[in-house]
């Protein structure tokens, strides 16, 4: 059996000495987040997360979730595991207090996302998702919706869904045909189906609030007609308990590969009474504005499943006996040595810890910058930090969720045979971690928006807010002996980056074929440039402290990554300036 | 309810009003983690390991924290000895519902008599009606404390309850004894140290946590309340426990009479 114990002594580590934990008590309504309010948090997320949603992650994903009468059914457990998430409060978390929220910031509400991710993805699905239907009430919402039904969302009495994907429509929006009509009161009258939406029916909460997209009667063609509605379940009454009935059903309910206690649902909208969000044919921008933080939450979905991964694996590494060690044995009175004396299983374990830990120091950083942009004073300070979370935000959606799947495959091999079968529930984290680069925008997607939009975004802006600190970084460390070792190959690959940089750019402003031949090899070379940053700087805070065994580790990690994973950016880059030739010279019919 | 002659007489206080109950919580390595024994013997790794509440002493939280839900109580007091990171347990008390905390910082190890002789100090100046501690600290698994307490106050002790009932005026503790259960009532003040099957303890709010750090902890060192909390006892050598030997199979009846004979000398 797998077991869950958060990464706490690392989220404390970010939070306290990898960033500036000042620039985050600088902000308005977060001078008092420190230590001694976000440790007794961080505890008790990491307890409820192994003692209430870990034990019920390989029962629900056994028994998913089951659709009779157009009512769903979550797996044993589920409903009383929520009611105790949401009597404890955790929706509120990061919701603005005016609603009833906690506002704590996004920075450490990322950490205790990871933990529900690493413990119950499928379950950490209901609340993300009301999540992204509070955010995009809260920032697009009239008065009187925001009244009606933020505080049932932050409060966790009431749930939400963002309804985008149709039949004939996921990554191409534009082509969405669900109606909205409008009515005599001011409401719209909505008509479509809908396929795909997470938690979009179960048995959870007494009301469900769908988001949904859809078209005005006079629209323009394309993403640029699209408008934003909410659906609820029931209409509430006027003193907000669930009323009539509205005309949204569930038709069916997906089979899938992972997140099985994930209701995922088709939805048909009859008549269906809903509101604008918004303005008229702006509901695509209005997404967009939640997009990153969705991307992030996204991205880490990955971590987390790395993490679970990675913990169990190192614990079977340690306990199974098999083959000698290449370099004499240690262990002569057993028949055979622990595997984790094996080089390549080393490998396999430092390779996830290396990433881990990396993407872990990078979503923070981040998770900051965006807490930055949206609560900081100052508009330049705000402008600049958002400029960064742009241009991150593609690379943490896919960077993180690409290595959720890579991690989580080697942690299943770790185990080898008893990783492929059920019981250990080692499988279960890699078919649970395959969505996360197909949603919220396909990785092939995130790379696009990152060559596509944000490279040359503002002749560039976005990607000096990268290029400068770093450049900076490494200029100022040259001269730091014992830092060399991490500043060489961080420079080295900081400079393939660059050149890629140029000659996508080149290339791709002549011929956008090009652009999008380079684009996830670009990406990938990006994120391994970044997360050469991140553990140089997390190197040098660990060489502070030889003695303490956590920043022994980390420095060993840190110098594994270095030799043995960000020599792959030289490779990447390779591709990069390779070009399209080779995509384009095969013939469609040749396929 | 038993009165020894020459220590402290019941503090006086209108139960009917003000019930105060006061609940030492003591810091301990996590239940969770596999405890390792220091390489030089001198006691056990602490550096780097996750610290938590003394799980019997969260039973006694909870149990305090219902009965001021119920009405029975007005006010909780955690109180723990130790480090100054013991701050932390407090704080996971008044998320779960104490009201303020008393901080008696301690370095080193604590005995129980010392915690007793604390306690009583304590006592005397905030005047409870009752006490409830955990039975022991998973710890050192002493049992001690509420014992000594008891008897330095001259007040009534339940140990291991299972189950209290408060009136005004006296406490009813279930106690799990060797071969069932035995109720005992004792008069207020009183001292009742839980057991396991008290209650299960819940998990705090987050909005409570977030209140928790509004609540009010008092630091005290010992010399503020006049007592030398120095350690009595001398810990010689602390070893891991033998590992277990791997089972054999005997081959026949003789066979496993003669080892348990000779080699075991178990007959
Ligand atoms: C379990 C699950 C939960 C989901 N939850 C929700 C939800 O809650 N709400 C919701 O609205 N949707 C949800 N979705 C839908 C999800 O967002 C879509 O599946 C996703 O957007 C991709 O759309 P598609 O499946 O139609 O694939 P397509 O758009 O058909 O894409 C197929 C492939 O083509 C590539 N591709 C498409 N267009 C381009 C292009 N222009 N350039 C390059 N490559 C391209 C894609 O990258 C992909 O690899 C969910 C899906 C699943 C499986
Ligand atoms: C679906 C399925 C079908 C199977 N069918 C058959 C069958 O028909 N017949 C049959 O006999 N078996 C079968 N097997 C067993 C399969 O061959 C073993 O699972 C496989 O050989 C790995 O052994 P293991 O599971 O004991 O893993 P382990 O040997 O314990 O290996 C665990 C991990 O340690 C690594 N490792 C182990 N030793 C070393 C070393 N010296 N150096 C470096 N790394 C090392 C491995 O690479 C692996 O990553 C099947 C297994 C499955 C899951």
């Amino acid at each position: 059996m797998a077991s869950y114990t958060a990464p706490l002594r690392d989220m404390r580590f970010l939070l306290n000495e990898f960033v500036d934990p000042e620039r985050l008590r600088a902000l308005p309504g977060c001078a008092e987040i420190g230590p001694d309010l976000v440790d007794p948090i961080l505890d008790q997320a990491a307890t409820l997360c192994s003692e209430v949603l870990f034990p019920i992650n390989r029962s629900g994903d056994e028994e998913g979730c089951t659709l009779a009468n157009g009512t769903v059914s979550t797996p044993a457990g589920f409903k009383e595991a929520w009611a105790q998430f949401r009597d404890g409060g955790w929706p509120s978390l990061a919701c603005d207090p005016e609603y009833g929220g906690q506002g704590i910031p996004k920075s450490v509400g990322l950490l205790i996302e990871e933990m529900i991710c690493s413990a119950n993805m499928s379950f950490g699905m209901y609340p993300g998702l009301s999540h992204g239907a509070y955010s995009a009430l809260l920032k697009h919402g009239t008065d009187e919706l925001r009244a009606t039904y933020l505080e049932k969302l932050v409060s966790g009495e009431w749930m939400g869904t963002m309804c985008l994907t149709e039949p004939q429509c996921g990554t191409d929006l534009g082509l969405i045909r669900t109606r909205a009509i409008p009515a005599e009161d001011g409401s719209f009258r909505i008509t479509g189906n809908k396929i795909f939406i997470s938690a979009g029916e179960h048995d959870l909460s007494e009301n469900i609030l769908h988001l949904v997209l859809a078209k005005l009667p006079d629209a323009p063609p394309g993403t640029r007609g699209i408008s934003l509605f909410l659906v609820p379940k029931f209409l509430p009454t006027p003193d907000g308990r669930p009323g009539a009935r509205n005309g949204v059903t569930c038709t069916g309910l997906e089979h899938k590969m992972g997140i099985k206690a994930s209701a995922t649902c088709a939805l048909a909208f009859e008549d269906a009474q809903g509101w604008l969000v918004g303005r008229p044919h702006k509901g695509l921008s209005a997404m967009f504005t939640m997009m990153n933080e969705a991307r992030l939450s996204v991205g880490v979905q990955g971590l987390g499943l790395a993490e679970v991964s990675y913990q169990n694996a190192v614990a079977y590494a340690r306990e199974r006996l098999q083959g000698r060690a290449l370099n004499g044995s240690a262990n002569t009175d057993k028949p055979a040595d622990p595997i984790l004396v094996h080089p390549d299983v080393r490998r396999m374990l430092l390779t996830m810890r290396a990433e881990i830990e990396g993407c872990r120091a990078l979503a923070m950083w981040v998770s900051l910058e965006q807490d930055i942009a949206t609560l900081h004073p100052d508009a330049a300070t705000r402008e600049a930090a958002d400029d960064l979370v742009q241009l991150m935000t593609p690379i943490i959606k896919a960077y993180l969720t690409d290595v959720g799947w890579e991690a989580t495959a080697m942690g299943m091999q770790v185990l080898g045979g008893h990783g492929y079968i059920r019981d250990w529930g080692m499988e279960q984290f890699v078919r649970d971690a395959r969505i996360a680069q197909i949603y919220e925008g396909t990785n092939g997607i995130q790379a696009l928006d990152l060559v596509g939009r944000k490279m040359g975004a503002h002749t560039g802006r976005y990607l000096r807010r990268f290029f400068h600190p770093v450049l900076a970084y490494i200029e100022a460390k040259s001269e730091n002996e014992p830092l060399g070792e991490f500043i060489l190959p961080l420079s080295k690959a900081f400079g393939r980056l660059q050149q890629a940089t140029a000659e996508l750019a080149r290339r791709g402003f002549s011929d956008p074929f090009e652009a999008g031949a380079g684009a996830s090899d670009y990406l990938k070379l990006f994120g391994l440039t970044a997360l050469a940053y991140v553990w140089t700087r997390m190197a040098e805070i660990a060489l502070q402290k030889p003695d303490d065994d956590f920043y022994r580790a980390k420095l060993a990690t840190a110098r594994f990554f270095m030799a043995r994973i960000l020599p792959r950016s030289t490779g990447h880059a390779a591709a990069v300036m390779a070009g399209g030739a080779t995509l384009r010279a095969m013939e469609d019919a040749m396929f | 309810m038993r009165h020894s002659p020459g220590v402290a007489a019941p503090p006086q206080q209108d139960t009917a009003q003000a019930m105060k109950l006061l609940v030492p919580v003591k810091r301990v390595v996590d239940y969770n983690v596999k405890v390792r024994v220091k390489a030089d013997g001198t006691g056990v790794e602490t550096a780097n390991v996750k610290m938590s509440m003394n799980p019997f002493d969260e039973i006694a939280v909870e149990e305090a924290v219902r009965l001021k839900e119920k009405g029975a109580a007005t006010e909780i007091i955690a109180v723990s000895i130790g480090p100054a990171a013991a701050a932390e347990q407090i704080r996971t008390a008044l998320a779960m519902g104490a009201d303020r905390g008393i901080l008696v910082e301690v370095e080193g190890a604590v005995e129980p008599l010392a915690v007793a002789k604390l306690l009583k100090a304590i006592i005397m100046k905030e005047e409870p009606g009752l006490i409830i501690l955990g039975k022991q600290a998973i710890d050192d698994d002493m049992n001690a404390t509420g014992q000594m307490l008891a008897a330095l106050m001259g007040w009534g002790q339940g140990t291991f309850a299972s189950k209290v009932e408060l009136a005004a005026d006296s406490v009813t503790v279930t106690r799990e004894v060797d071969g069932g259960l035995e109720t005992v009532k004792l008069t207020l003040p009183a001292i009742v140290t839980a057991d396991l099957r008290l209650n299960e303890p819940r998990y705090a709010s987050l909005p409570n946590i977030m209140k928790a750090r509004k609540k009010p902890i008092e630091n005290l060192k010992p010399a503020d309340l006049g007592v030398d909390a120095s350690p009595r006892l001398t810990t010689l050598k602390v070893e891991e426990p033998p590992k277990r030997q791997a089972g054999r199979k005997v081959g026949s009846v003789a066979e496993l009479v003669d080892k348990l004979r000779n080699e075991a000398k178990v007959i």
